[in-house]
């Protein structure tokens, strides 16, 4: 599958917005300065990006309470973003949801969630309805290695493949469900053998490799919107951070994240392949590079310079009508 | 045109008459067509107890059958709701809301909020409630205060065939996820149902007898029950008032005040269990807004703090009936406070 150089750029621009927004929230939280949970995507980024690479915004997408590479790769806007992480009012829920329920239905980002395993069943019932709808559209579910074993994921799969739904579900494995090992709390060899149990199309892949997400999501993404009904893509990644901010980590090796760093960081293959390959340019991408970084450092400021939610905020948008 | 239809078939009447009204409107849960591939009929059930019978001739695949996957597939509703389509789920039991809460108290009712107020969920979950059918403790309660106490839904507990429909059709047009609750034994309830299509409001308590010296407030068949007591105690020149709820979130606290200000004396009849219920809910509002004019306390009429008993012996004795009623409504009438007391003696 041969990318323009235009995509190629498109995909590096998300992958590295991801990374310097994650990296920028690690040390705005170590700061202070955002309050509450928060559970970084950094090392994850080609995941998001070859998957919704695929999508339009007639698409749908759940994510999980990791969700801000979801988001970002779905097109959310980054200063509402922050904002939200922030807690502010011009956040993208006005400072009422935070990290862990970032959404955006303009965009068909069904939200982040802080239930693991919540999104699974309403990814099913967004695909219901775009196939009811017939026009092509596809939903997918991402869902942690944690939100793996859930029986909500469990009964999407069956009910997905019941109905023949145009949904796709992204197990990202990033090794850990909060502290616990994937490897022992996944009973199945895999997830893709174990969806492939549920009668759906599955896929193992390496999710560092940003071009073998994209051509096994484009393969996964074509077949729901042929109406050959769900997949699943069960991808192997790395987080660099603990499950949350403020996690010591104290069950990984002690080099562990630094040997990823270096070994597989997919931002670092993606640079190396496409430049390697002539496709692109290393000016190109250092172009990127500094606008990123400063549409980053414009989002966290402007989150700093907003206000936090009026005291009347507290009542309202609990019903559409009361 | 008013005819005389079932409990059981103005729902029906409702949820057909609403899809072919609106093509967004869709039905699913387990067996709602019943007979999904099988070799028999595919229209073989129409629910457990035949609640949806008929629709999926009518609308197709709009009925849809689906596993026994509660939390699939009440979680789908909620997503489809949130993605353009209008889904009347069924939850067959309330009891069995172990099984799918999170889809509804995490997901459905915190969207509104926790999003801003960018997202709107259109999902109706209807659901059987209700104890006197034999059917032991994980088929009879009546769980309304549980979703009543989540901020984001709304709670409808119809006891008629005319409120039955009127307010399906408002909670299918409702832009929040609503649950409504139908109590099994007033499936077979007759009474009159304009043909037309009519709406409900939700958050309007309805005063189905009036009195001048105890109110009685209370809903589903519990109203039914109310009724016979008033009757009985009118007989003994006690006058009920008698207010049946139809919904308890949007509670109508002002309809609930405004009897209890003229009469002093309030009855709470719940066939729930009764910690942290409806019945004490209701009990607490009152003493908080009209203490002051209160002649007795409020006697509250319940289940006792039990399972619901298999026994058909042991479930007449779980569930409020009238006889309990007029005796705690005789209680409250005769009652008089030790400061009168003490100032006539």
């Amino acid at each position: 599958m041969k990318l323009a150089k235009g995509d190629l750029l498109a995909a590096y621009r998300i992958m590295k917005t991801i990374r310097e927004f994650e990296e920028r929230v690690h040390v705005e939280f170590a700061a202070g300065e955002i309050p509450g949970f928060v559970h970084l995507y950094a090392g994850e980024e080609a995941c998001a990006a070859g998957v919704c690479a695929h999508l339009s915004k007639e698409d749908y997408i759940a994510s999980t309470h990791r969700g801000h590479g979801h988001c970002i790769a779905k097109g959310v806007d980054v200063h509402g973003m922050m904002a939200e992480l922030f807690g502010r009012r011009t956040g993208l829920c006005g400072g009422k949801g935070g990290s862990m329920h970032v959404a955006d239905f303009e965009l068909g980002m069904m939200g982040a969630n802080g239930i693991v395993g919540g999104g699974p069943p309403l990814v099913t019932g967004a695909a219901l309805a775009a196939k009811r709808a017939g026009q092509g559209n596809v939903a997918v579910a991402f869902v942690g290695d944690g939100g793996s074993n859930q029986g909500t994921t469990f009964e999407s799969l069956n009910l997905a493949k019941v109905w023949n739904l145009p949904a796709i579900f992204v197990v990202e494995d990033n090794g850990y469900a909060e502290a616990t090992s994937s490897k022992w709390s996944i009973g199945a060899k895999s997830n893709a053998e174990r969806a492939r149990g549920f009668g759906l199309h599955t896929v193992r892949v390496d999710g560092n490799d940003f071009f073998a997400v994209y051509e096994a999501a484009g393969e996964a993404v074509q077949r729901a919107r042929d109406g050959d009904g769900p997949s699943l893509l069960d991808c192997q990644l790395n987080r660099y951070y603990g499950h949350f901010e403020g996690d010591a980590q104290t069950y990984r090796g002690s080099d562990e994240v630094k040997n990823l760093r270096a070994d597989q960081d997919c931002l670092v293959r993606f640079s190396k392949f496409v430049t390697e390959s002539g496709d692109v340019a290393e000016s190109d991408l250092a172009a990127i590079d500094q606008e990123v970084l400063e549409l980053i450092e414009d989002a966290v400021a402007d989150a700093k310079s907003a206000p936090k939610p009026a005291a009347e905020d507290l009542l309202t948008d609990v019903y559409v009508s009361y | 045109m008013a005819r005389r239809l079932t409990f059981q078939q103005a729902i029906n009447e409702a949820l057909d008459q609403e899809m072919a009204r609106d093509e967004s409107v869709i039905v699913m849960g387990e067996d709602v067509a019943g007979g999904q591939g099988t070799e028999g009929e595919m229209d073989a059930w129409g629910g457990v107890l035949g609640v949806t019978k008929g629709l999926y001739a009518k609308h197709g695949d709009r009925v849809m059958d689906t596993p026994i996957s509660e939390s699939a597939f009440i979680g789908a509703a909620i997503g489809a709701a949130t993605s353009g389509l209008r889904p009347v789920v069924e939850l067959m039991f309330n009891d069995f809301l172990g099984v799918c809460f999170d889809q509804i108290f995490n997901q459905a009712a915190k969207f509104r909020y926790m999003f801003g107020g960018k997202a709107e969920t259109p999902v109706v979950i209807r659901t059987m409630i209700g104890s006197g059918f034999r059917a032991a403790a994980q088929h009879s309660q009546s769980l309304y205060s549980i979703f009543t106490h989540i901020p984001g839904l709304k709670c409808v507990v119809p006891s008629t065939p005319y409120d039955a429909k009127g307010l399906l059709i408002e909670a299918i047009r409702d832009n929040d996820p609503v649950i409504f609750f139908e109590h099994k034994k007033l499936y077979p309830l007759e009474g009159e149902v304009p043909q037309e299509l009519y709406t409900i409001p939700f958050g309007e308590a309805e005063v189905v007898r009036e009195g001048d010296d105890v109110t009685i407030i209370t809903l589903a068949e519990m109203v039914h029950e109310s009724l016979k007591a008033a009757e009985t105690m009118a007989k003994d020149g006690v006058e009920c008032e008698v207010i049946d709820l139809r919904t308890t979130s949007p509670l109508d606290e002002e309809t609930l005040l405004d009897s209890v200000a003229s009469t002093g004396r309030v009855v709470v009849v719940d066939e729930a269990n009764p910690r942290c219920s409806i019945a004490t809910d209701i009990s607490a509002l009152i003493v908080q807004n009209a203490f002051d004019k209160l002649k007795a306390p409020i006697r509250m009429v319940t289940a006792p703090h039990t399972p619901v008993p298999f026994a058909d012996n042991l479930e007449d004795l779980y569930k409020p009936n009238a006889e309990k009623i007029a005796s705690a409504v005789r209680e409250v009438s005769e009652y008089k406070a030790w400061k009168a007391t003490a100032s006539t003696s």
